[in-house]
């Protein structure tokens, strides 16, 4: 239902484009929004835990153990707000190629 | 036995309404149409029907209860006028993008401003590209019987799109005719129950409705829209095709007059048909070949089939009750001249535009159209195809 693309025929979509399922937020990737990027520098990284409540989408994934991972690009937008909190300079912003 | 009565245009509709029992009705009152939600909520108050009448504070409101109301899986109805139907607008295209079978009875009305509460087809032409399908009655039968078919339309599988049936404010909203009433029980046989396939209340089916739809997507989803309304074509006519086993009442595409071995023909909507048809009666009786095209079906509008029954004949004036100003013709010329020319239909064509803001429209100005068309025929001149009909000049 929800894997369609940009090209999907009109007969394969459905009217009005009415999704027939439920959480499926997800399939719709926002990432490419985006026209800078953050860097995730491990080293640097002390996983102080200030950088993932800020992020607006949800874009940087905690594991089970509490630690950050690097990010998840699909729906990270870049707005760089990651950047601005980390005490330790762990996120760099670069423009998207 | 059908039960014979006398009704106005909007107690007609109102009475289609009634019979067929939507689940929800949420309108805002506007003249000329007041009295179809009024003598409705009537309907409810004494327990006639099962109804959610919704009493909104704007018709834009009214709109949007009937879209929630069809996408949870019930029938909506409601019921406007020109500004009503402005203050629409933009509902007007959420229903249809949405594919959601609203119905609703549009009672003609000049789109202000300056102000004027009376019949012109300003506010039907004002979404004549919005999607949704248009029906016009001439008469308060015709506005009942396409009510009664509007739900069968607009709710086939492969149609899917709301459905605006249109009469002429004050003229048959407010003029009391002899009407022939289907009975209670073969309405509800005829109009069935509304089972869509998917809608928001399903518990087994959690749905999305309107999301959003970007460059990738838009372009198909309109397309789809612009194939429905093909398919409704046939749909309208099969619909029609039960109604007239049921009543005996024959509906189609559009009504031919004396047209087939006319000379001269008007093509025209609503209740100018019936001034039209005292007209060609008389001129018939002087020896001319005077006929009548009256569209019923506006959206979709029967280019091929309108093409082909005016191939024949030597000259013919569109009518349009509502002035597009755009310096080329009203909306149902500009339609039925580019029908005409993709199917290689050239006769000579004229425009009127008249009746604008109620300006009564008599047998003498029809046959005045007729005398032009003749006169056409015969010199083979059209001046000015763009035409007023009633309007004073000063070199008249």
């Amino acid at each position: 239902m929800t894997n369609i693309n940009n090209t999907t025929p009109m007969e394969k979509l459905t009217p009005g484009g009415d999704i027939y399922t439920s959480g499926n937020a997800r399939d719709f990737k926002t990432g490419d929004w985006r026209s800078i990027k953050p860097i995730y520098i491990s080293e640097k990284c002390k996983q102080c835990g200030l950088c993932f409540p800020v992020c607006p989408d949800d874009a940087i994934p905690v594991n089970s153990e509490c630690n950050r991972e690097d990010f998840n690009y699909d729906y990270c937008k870049g707005c760089g707000v990651c950047a601005k909190v980390c005490p330790f300079g762990a996120i760099e912003m670069k423009e998207e190629g | 036995m059908s039960i014979r009565e006398r009704l106005s245009g909007n107690e007609a509709a109102a009475t289609a309404m009634k019979q067929i029992n939507p689940d929800v009705v949420a309108a805002f009152p506007i003249t000329p149409s007041t009295e179809i939600p009024q003598y409705f909520s009537t309907f409810v108050a004494n327990g006639v029907v099962d109804t959610e009448f919704v009493a909104v504070e704007s018709e834009h409101s009214a709109m949007s209860a009937c879209i929630g109301a069809e996408a949870a899986g019930a029938r909506a109805m409601t019921a406007t006028s020109a500004n009503g139907l402005s203050l629409m607008w933009e509902m007007i295209y959420i229903a249809s993008s949405l594919r959601l079978p609203i119905v609703l009875s549009l009672v003609n009305r000049a789109v202000s401003g300056p102000l004027n509460i009376h019949c012109d087809h300003s506010d039907a032409m004002g979404v004549r590209d919005s999607g949704w399908i248009m029906l016009f009655s001439e008469t308060n039968q015709e506005a009942y019987d396409n009510t009664l078919m509007a739900h069968r339309i607009a709710e086939h599988k492969d149609v899917m799109l709301p459905l605006m049936i249109c009469q002429d404010g004050f003229i048959t909203s407010h003029a009391i005719e002899n009407i022939e009433l289907v009975e209670d029980d073969k309405v509800k046989e005829f109009v069935g129950e509304y089972k869509p396939e998917h809608y928001l209340l399903n518990k087994n089916e959690p749905i999305a409705v309107g999301p959003l739809d970007l460059q990738a997507y838009l372009f198909e989803h309109k397309a789809q829209q612009a194939e429905a309304m093909k398919n409704a074509k046939q749909v309208i006519l099969d619909v029609s095709k039960d109604f007239e086993k049921m009543t005996g009442r024959k509906y189609g595409l559009f009504e031919e007059y004396k047209l087939d071995d006319c000379e001269v023909a008007i093509v025209c909507m609503n209740s100018t048909a019936g001034t039209t048809k005292f007209v060609v009666d008389n001129l018939r009786n002087q020896g001319i070949k005077a006929g009548l095209l009256k569209v019923r079906v506006f959206r979709p509008f029967p280019a091929e089939e309108i093409a082909k029954a005016l191939s024949h004949v030597k000259a013919v004036a569109i009518l349009d009750k509502a002035d597009s100003l755009n310096a080329a013709g009203g909306a149902l010329f500009e339609d039925t001249v580019s029908a005409m020319y993709v199917n290689n239909v050239h006769v000579p064509a004229i425009n009127y535009i008249y009746g604008i803001g109620g300006r009564d429209t008599k047998a003498d100005d029809i046959e005045s159209v007729y005398k032009d068309l003749l006169e056409i025929t015969q010199t083979g001149n059209i001046e000015n195809p763009y035409r007023y009909l009633g309007l004073r000049k000063e070199e008249n």
